[in-house]
């Protein structure tokens, strides 16, 4: 085994880890708010990209302004479904509510190859291209800015859940809405505010993935790729999403260059699927999820 | 039942599969109908058909599962392909004839839907939601990448059906086929709504500790219902593969999947005539919008290309619509328009 290539597969598995950690964060977080499961979000991410896309190399704006445009937009497209298709189903049974949310990925899906079409675009990535050479492996510079940048953006989430008043009030809810709703908090906000920050999390995730590959509207099956992250695990620890997400980044690289001559060149994409089967017949509440105690 | 019951009838009438004389009458004019459709309409309207016979099949065998037993899969394609594939695999290698092919596609489907069934036991609402997703994945890897076996991305040629020593090549007698079967597996399926596993099922959807409780044998059921749902979907899966006479991975992706979770909700969850109804809405949904397409197309050849987002989005749209405005479906409709009528007029 080559040092430099293990080196150069990791670097890059942590990138992509991190973009599929900052997806993992948005579904985690609507469904400890709301018990939602938005299967959109890969959607959501391929809508901010797409929209980043527009500014940015339609419309000629700042790659910074472009991209803060792109965050508010997709912030009120998301404000907007939350209340429209999804608040007046919370508490139905699950089927329902992921039912919902996957028509809603497809609608999403739909119209973004209405409007920009299938065929792939080159995101402006602003990040230098050459690469850097650190101990002989060459590394992209946009992997490693994908890698710092998500991790602070990962960072001040967690503080902002741990400290702030409304990180809080989101905690509250995701305990128990009904208490937290007679202790004054105003829940409907908590719920519009999860989808507000998963959409925001998940542009940021498909700018950096845009910058790391193309645009395309098949983008939205790599963004369902966090789902394993997410069961790995566990459906309700934000840590454990974080996680889950830069393990299936890693694994899924090291085993698309180890194990293609093997199993076929598509591996890449279903290690993540692989290892969550696995992991489902050995803890079937995922690595750190809490186990639910069920009564009649 | 999430549909009350509008009228008090004796556990007797309950248990009759027709209720009543007028529905009676009403299958036999539906059967006449049925059977005619060939000879009046064209070659296309029969392909249509024969669509919608593999889905009306294809959705009972999901609603088994997913209505009934309340265990959501996103894996059905999955099974389906497994069952077109085990057709076109024996009868073009091996030149087996349909009678032995439909049952040991719907065999290979079921043995994995047992595989698939003993682990997920332990799994519930989401974690099981993502597990059959994954299942769906792997299995769309294998068909495409096994080439040897199932020659990849170039797909499989299937040979003319044959039955009895007659030979079903058109779509107008191959019709005829898929209509027995479909026939069938809705009889079946409401057999078995109705007996002793079906309120089993039920029991274990609506609260799977307390029909452990009452004494249901939970696991055992559990892996019931993914084994019957799964043989459907194999046999379905079969007629899917002559019926196509050439099969690629792209006839049973996850998005194939999706669809056959949307004909159970348009239709209506947890009922035969709710997978019958759905289904063929969802069928006949995109030949309606390629009427409106294909103008559309000429009209704008920019567009072309991107038409294609037009559909996916309005089957987006139905699900949403549907879930939001009539939670029961199609189903739930027919219900409400009958006791209008039923009670008439006073109709509260």
């Amino acid at each position: 085994m080559d040092f430099q290539v293990l080196l150069q597969l990791t670097v890059t598995g942590l990138a992509w880890g991190s973009v599929y950690a900052c997806i993992a964060l948005g579904f985690v977080l609507i469904f400890k708010a709301t018990e939602v499961f938005n299967f959109a979000q890969p959607e959501l991410m391929m809508l901010g990209a797409y929209l980043a896309f527009t500014l940015i190399a339609g419309l000629k704006l700042p790659f910074i302004l472009g991209f803060v445009c792109a965050l508010v937009l997709v912030a009120l497209v998301a404000a907007l479904l939350e209340m429209m298709v999804v608040r007046p189903l919370v508490g139905e049974p699950v089927l329902s509510i992921i039912m919902v949310t996957l028509g809603l990925a497809n609608v999403l899906r739909g119209l973004t190859g209405l409007a920009w079409g299938y065929e792939e675009l080159q995101f402006p990535s602003p990040f230098p291209r050459n690469p850097l050479h650190v101990f002989g492996a060459a590394i992209n510079q946009a992997e490693l800015f994908t890698i710092v940048a998500t991790a602070i953006l990962l960072i001040v989430f967690l503080l902002f859940f741990k400290y702030s008043s409304s990180g809080i009030a989101m905690r509250a809810t995701a305990e128990d809405a009904k208490t937290a709703f007679l202790m004054g908090i105003n829940v409907k906000r908590v719920f519009t505010a999860s989808w507000v920050i998963a959409s925001v999390v998940a542009t940021v995730a498909g700018v950096f993935l845009a910058s790391l590959t193309h645009l395309e509207p098949i983008m939205s099956f790599t963004g369902l790729r966090a789902l394993p992250a997410i069961i790995l695990g566990g459906l309700d620890s934000i840590p454990g999403a974080i996680i889950g997400g830069l393990i299936i980044g890693v694994a899924e690289n090291l085993a698309g260059f180890y194990l293609e001559s093997y199993l076929g060149s598509g591996v890449r994409e279903i290690t993540a699927y692989a290892i969550v089967l696995i992991v489902m017949m050995i803890r079937p509440y995922g690595l750190f999820g809490s186990r639910e105690i069920e009564r009649v | 039942m999430s549909v009350t019951r509008f009228c008090v009838r004796s556990y007797r009438q309950d248990l009759k599969v027709f209720a009543s004389p007028a529905a009676k009458i009403s299958l036999v004019l539906l059967a006449v109908a049925l059977l005619c459709l060939p000879m009046v309409a064209g070659t296309y309207v029969a392909f249509v058909s024969c669509v919608c016979g593999v889905s009306v099949i294809s959705t009972i065998g999901l609603n088994i599962l997913t209505g009934y037993a309340g265990l959501i899969s996103l894996g059905h394609a999955a099974f389906m392909g497994i069952g077109a594939y085990t057709a076109a695999i024996l009868s073009s290698k091996l030149g087996l004839p349909l009678v032995a092919t439909l049952p040991l596609a719907g065999l290979a489907a079921a043995l994995t839907g047992f595989v698939v069934g003993v682990p997920t036991l332990r799994l519930k609402g989401l974690y099981l939601v993502v597990t059959t997703l994954a299942f769906q994945f792997i299995v769309e890897h294998v068909i495409y990448h096994w080439e040897s076996l199932t020659q990849g991305d170039r797909g499989i040629s299937l040979p003319d059906p044959t039955l009895l020593g007659y030979k079903f090549g058109t779509y107008e007698s191959f019709y005829y086929i898929i209509l027995a079967v479909a026939v069938l597996t809705a009889l079946f399926a409401k057999n078995l709504a109705m007996s002793r596993t079906g309120r089993a099922l039920v029991a274990i959807r609506d609260r799977d500790i307390a029909a452990e409780m009452i004494g249901i044998h939970v696991s055992k059921y559990k892996i019931l219902a993914f084994v019957v749902s799964s043989f459907i979907a194999g046999v379905a899966g079969g007629l899917y593969a002559y019926l196509l006479r050439l099969i690629s991975p792209d006839h049973f992706t996850f998005g194939q999947s999706i669809l056959y979770i949307a004909m159970i909700i348009v239709g209506g969850m947890g009922t035969v005539l709710g997978s019958i109804v759905g289904a063929l809405f969802m069928v006949l949904l995109p030949e309606a919008l390629n009427a409106i397409s294909g103008p559309l197309a000429s009209a704008y050849p920019a567009l072309a290309p991107r038409i294609g987002g037009v559909s996916a989005a309005v089957y987006g749209m139905v699900i949403i619509l549907f879930l939001l405005l009539e939670p029961n479906g199609l189903f739930g409709i027919w219900i409400r328009i009958k006791r209008y009528w039923k009670t008439w007029p006073y109709s509260y």
